[in-house]
């Protein structure tokens, strides 16, 4: 949705200039997932759920903790399990929520063929206009994280929006809110890695040597970052990628394919017209009806 | 609790043992993060399953269902063999010192004075030797062999490492590690918090399990000292105001326990209750009982209690026996229970051995439910398929279902685990016809009434007599009930010292429960809830949260019973002198003329510390008990006995004693005993808990609970899950002697086969929610599962530790 708060800095397919004037001089912000300090109570999912007036399926117990199964276009995110035997024989339950990461660098935006589907604001919030979506699935592909998820019902793309309508009022995320162990956190960037900074440090001083902070640099950083007990395997968080980046095909197709695109079709353009201009019109003759009404007799 | 939440922030380790705080009391879980962040604490979880709490924690221990003592006792042991005990503290502030009668003796797992036959024992030797002076003996030096310091030392001298690995199946080494941490608070600069619930309450020892927690928190000095304490985490919400009010069979309000039919003369009732000091200068608070039963007499039944008629002394039942949930549908399962309101209860769900629970229901001739949603027992009698196979045609039960409007549709006060009450308002009204409980029992007290003026009956006076003075006598308002419950003058109260000064003026409310006379001259409802609604208005709805000391004693939000103090026994966080042991958490201290700082004090507040009156103020010893005098069922110290479904079928503590392989004092009524199953047939330890998605059998009638964990399943480890041929997401049925149900099979890492005595035993999860009734997935009801007994002392049901045979369904 479009917030008149919220300055758009970036928009998929589409050349025209943002608008400038404004910029978030307060800082951008960012969502600290502490997995350390995850109880994974579900309170955000049923925050989110709330606030963004979904509701999902009543679905089935499938032999897991997570419910429901996946993200969808009504779960915009999911708590993920994972029983993990350390190489000490103990046993650790990582639990991460899972959802957007607000890239800096945004593949599913990247991606968008659709003019104004998808945008990025000012604070680094990147967020879906499903108004403009036209449901090709492109977001998905560019995605490094496997985050949007195309609705069976209107065919269109949904993800969280780090409750862009909150944060441009100046409230916090309602995952944020509800969060009974303070887990999750927001606020400007700079101060979520300060934070993180801290927990890092107390990790270390129980054992957890390898205890840092995941904001991957090939999205050039996100806006919800995780601490991590085992930021050197970040793998072992059901699946969380180690070194995500916005998919080849992408910033081929996106990035140096799109001017070779451009001068294509313009060359084909100017092919067509120096054609009718030098030769003039194509023309057919009787023969060539002829072979025509030939071909169409054949079918049966 | 005798902390509150807000204060786990101060400890410096959090022993999560009984219970889950994490999963189900996620909320209050953030003080654990907070100690955690700010105070380098650690989280220690000892719990048969690695649960959410877990996950968090620093260490974790996996144990057997229903070993705890054994845990406890060797940790008792260790503590004392190691002299890991904060001395100064146990030898002054507990009873340590204190000489036992020659008669007590502990043979063999059963304590002197035991009756096979009526599975109960003649406590007269469980008692301290008194004196000539009436006072009781004590040796200061602790030398004496009979003193409880040699006792205690000798009962648990056999709780070593070992045995307690062989009885638990706890890894040695890791209880070792675990030990020693609890050892570290020791010391009087560092405070251990314990958290419990119903992990250790739902076992047929379940009081001796949280009696032994005490012991080591005494032991350790963590008892009244900010980040200490022994800290019950009720699970639903009003419990702890249940148990305040007593709602038990036994119980009147404020912990005084009602008659037995022994007592018909009111003045051996009062006088059993009214404790003189059994040390020189001890205050021994309960030497005040008359003040408050007799306010309480006059809260109930106004000038119809006087002191001609014992204060109405024979409207009171005179109890027989108790008449708690387990022998309430014994007898209704006898026949000899006609009619039954569920208020706010679902029986059906809650109480085990479902088998039981559907015939003794069928039974009734009328069964009232008051209840917001439809429960599974307001349709006990209905055909549920496999879940609820029942014949409707032979169920004669005629059911009322009155709705009623659920918490946030009414105002009122709730009393937290914490002991704050919190007043609220409501949200929205109620649907429908719905109305609040309080219209609906003043219906139905009205109407009685007014049947038994018209109609006479066996002895109205009780009925007809009692105070019901309230603007809309069909629905008395929660202010006036407070002011009720609370109390107030009904005479103009002059000074005890000047008779000439009046203090308080006839109606207006009380201060505190030391303005409560014996005289007649002053009600209250709930000696212990007196000042809530105070001369300055309702403190329970107070919301300043000011904390002057920074360490969470925020006097000013809502009102904590007693006295509005936080912390209970506080006293004890200072020396003999009044100095606090911990400057950087004091709660209060002596100035050289009162008591007082960032709580309320427990105490005498002018008495100076010089006089030798101890902390533990409702004690006539003014101590803390180590040893329990004659106030447990089974036993002064807590021992092992193994659950009544026993997967070894011996006590490894007391291998030659039939009478010691279970609590020797539970009440075990014959068709239940009949029902218990045997581990050749059912192998599989089972221990049923919550999980934070859902609310008992409320949540899965919302529809986002019902999203998030839709389906009823249990969890198994994957060596026994190997065994029975199951994969994760497959159906299995888990059968006790009793009943079967089936559900999802959830395989995890988190539990572990133990190794118990030699011998390989499987834990399995069950889930406590999920039935028939609801939006979620329809599921089998828990309870067809459990076992009938309950702990010798409450009648908590053994619902952590029974045996099942799990199986691919």
């Amino acid at each position: 949705m479009a917030l008149q708060s919220l300055d758009i800095i970036r928009r998929s397919a589409t050349t025209l200039p943002e608008p400038e004037a404004r910029h978030a001089y307060t800082g951008q912000v960012a969502k600290l997932i502490d997995t350390t300090k995850c109880i994974g109570c579900k309170a955000c999912q049923v925050a989110c759920m709330e606030w963004n007036d979904l509701r999902d399926t009543v679905g089935t117990c499938t032999g897991h903790f997570e419910n429901p199964h996946d993200l969808s276009e009504a779960s915009w995110t999911l708590m993920r399990y994972t029983e993990y035997e350390n190489p000490k024989g103990d046993l650790e339950w990582l639990i991460r929520k899972d959802g957007c990461m607000h890239c800096e660098d945004p593949g599913c935006l990247k991606a968008c063929p659709s003019p104004g589907a998808i945008v990025q604001y000012a604070n680094g919030i990147v967020d879906f206009h499903e108004e403009n979506c036209i449901g090709c699935g492109y977001c998905v592909t560019g995605c490094p994280f496997d985050i949007p998820r195309i609705s069976k019902k209107d065919k269109k793309a949904y993800k969280c929006t780090l409750c862009s309508d909150r944060v441009a009022v100046g409230l916090e995320p309602a995952c944020v809110k509800s969060c009974p162990t303070g887990a999750i956190v927001f606020g400007t960037k700079e101060d979520m890695r300060r934070h993180a900074d801290e927990r890092i440090e107390d990790l270390k001083s129980r054992g957890f040597d390898q205890a840092g902070l995941y904001d991957p640099a090939g999205v050039a950083g996100t806006h919800v970052m995780y601490v991590l007990h085992h930021a050197d395997q970040p793998g072992l968080y059901s699946g969380l990628p180690e070194k995500p980046r916005i998919s080849p095909m992408v910033r081929l197709w996106k990035g140096s394919a799109k001017p070779l695109a451009l001068f294509a079709m313009v060359a084909t353009a100017a092919v067509g017209f120096f054609h009718y201009m030098g030769i003039g019109p194509n023309e057919t003759d009787e023969s060539d009806e002829e072979a025509a009404r030939r071909e169409l007799e054949k079918r049966p | 609790m005798t902390n509150h939440w807000v204060d786990i922030k101060n400890a410096d380790v959090v022993l999560v043992m009984g219970g889950n705080a994490a999963e189900a009391h996620p909320c209050g879980f953030k003080w654990v993060t907070e100690a955690k962040a700010h105070n380098k604490a650690k989280l220690i979880v000892v719990d048969p399953r690695f649960t959410r709490s877990a996950s968090v924690a620093d260490y974790y221990a996996p144990i057997r269902p229903g070993t705890d003592i054994a845990f406890l006792g060797g940790l008792i042991n260790y503590l004392l063999t190691n002299d890991k005990i904060q001395r100064e503290y146990v030898v002054n502030y507990t009873d340590l010192s204190f000489i036992v009668k020659e008669e007590f003796a502990f043979t063999d797992g059963l304590y002197s004075g035991y009756s096979a036959d009526k599975h109960s024992y003649d406590k007269s030797s469980w008692d301290y030797e008194v004196g000539a002076d009436g006072y009781a003996q004590v040796d200061p030096t602790l030398k004496h062999p009979r003193c409880v310091y040699t006792l205690l030392k000798q009962h648990y001298a056999r709780y070593v490492p070992e045995m307690v690995e062989r009885v638990c199946g706890t890894p040695k080494e890791r209880m070792l590690q675990i030990w020693e941490t609890i050892a570290s608070t020791a010391t009087p600069t560092r405070a251990m918090t314990i958290m419990y619930a119903l992990g250790w309450t739902q076992h047929s020892t379940g009081s001796q399990m949280i009696r032994a927690g005490a012991m080591v928190q005494l032991l350790l000095g963590n008892i009244g000292v900010a980040g200490g304490g022994m800290n019950a985490l009720r699970g639903h919400s009003n419990i702890q105001g249940l148990t305040d009010l007593g709602l038990l069979s036994n119980q009147l309000p404020g912990y005084i326990s009602l008659p037995s039919e022994g007592e018909q003369e009111y003045a051996k009732y009062l006088a059993a209750r009214t404790l003189k000091p059994l040390r020189p200068n001890q205050l021994s608070y309960w030497q005040n009982t008359p003040k408050f039963f007799v306010s309480l007499m006059k809260a109930w039944w106004g000038d119809a209690a006087s002191a001609q008629n014992n204060w109405a002394y024979d409207y009171l039942p005179k109890l027989d026996k108790l008449y708690d949930m387990l022998q309430v549908y014994e007898l209704m399962h006898q026949g000899k229970v006609n009619g039954y309101i569920a208020q706010g209860f679902n029986p059906l769900a809650a109480a085990p051995n479902k088998a039981k629970m559907t015939a003794a229901l069928a039974k009734l001739k009328f069964l009232i439910i008051m209840d917001p949603l439809a429960t599974e027992t307001s349709e006990f009698w209905r055909n549920h398929g496999e879940l609820n196979d029942v014949d409707s045609s032979k169920i004669q039960t005629e059911v009322f279902r009155l709705p009623t409007t659920c918490f946030a549709e009414e105002e009122g006060t709730l009393v937290s685990s914490a002991r704050w009450l919190q007043w609220h308002w409501k949200g929205a009204s109620g649907p429908g016809e719905a109305r609040s409980d309080l219209q609906i029992m003043a219906g139905i007290f009205t109407r009685m009434r007014s049947m038994y003026a018209k109609e006479g009956g066996a002895f109205p006076d009780p009925i007809l007599n009692l105070t019901w003075k309230y603007a809309q006598v069909e629905s008395p308002s929660p202010e006036e009930l407070a002011r009720e419950y609370t109390g107030n003058a009904l005479k103009d109260l002059a000074d005890p010292k000047d008779p000439t000064k009046i203090t308080r003026k006839a109606g207006e409310q009380l201060a505190g429960f030391a303005e409560l006379r014996d005289d007649g001259s002053t009600q209250s409802g709930c000696w212990i809830f007196c000042g809530a609604w105070g001369p300055a208005g309702n403190l329970m709805a107070r919301r300043d949260n000011t904390d002057p000391t920074g360490i969470g004693q925020t006097l000013n939000w809502a009102w904590s019973w007693p006295a509005n103090r936080r912390v209970l026994y506080n006293r004890a966080s200072c020396d003999a002198a009044g100095k606090p042991y911990d400057a950087s958490r004091a709660l209060i201290s002596w100035n050289g003329r009162a008591w007082g700082g960032a709580d309320v004090p427990d105490f005498k507040v002018d008495e100076n510390p010089a006089g030798g009156m101890n902390p533990f103020i409702m004690n006539p010893e003014g101590v803390a008990r180590l040893f329990a005098r004659a106030n447990m069922a089974e036993g002064p110290f807590p021992e092992h006995y193994e659950p009544f479904e026993t997967p070894l079928g011996y006590n490894p503590l007391n291998p030659g004693q039939s009478q010691a392989i279970n609590n020797p004092a539970a009440r075990v009524f014959p068709d239940d005993r009949a029902a218990f199953g045997k581990a050749a047939q059912f192998p599989h330890v089972a221990t049923t808990y919550r999980l934070t998605e859902h609310f008992h059998f409320w949540t899965t009638h919302a529809r986002l609970n019902a999203i998030i964990q839709p389906q009823k399943f249990v969890e198994i480890g994957e060596t026994l899950a190997r065994e029975i041929g199951v994969t994760t997401g497959e159906t299995v049925k888990v059968s006790s002697n009793r009943g079967y149900i089936k559900a999802v099979a959830m395989v995890t890492k988190r539990i572990r086969p133990l190794k118990v005595d030699g011998k390989v035993l499987h834990t399995v999860g069950v889930p406590l929610h999920w039935g028939f009734m609801g939006t979620a997935v329809p599921g089998f009801l828990t309870n067809t599962l459990t076992p009938s007994v309950g702990d010798a002392n409450s009648q908590t049901p053994e619902f952590k530790a029974f045996l099942v045979k799990v199986e691919k369904a």
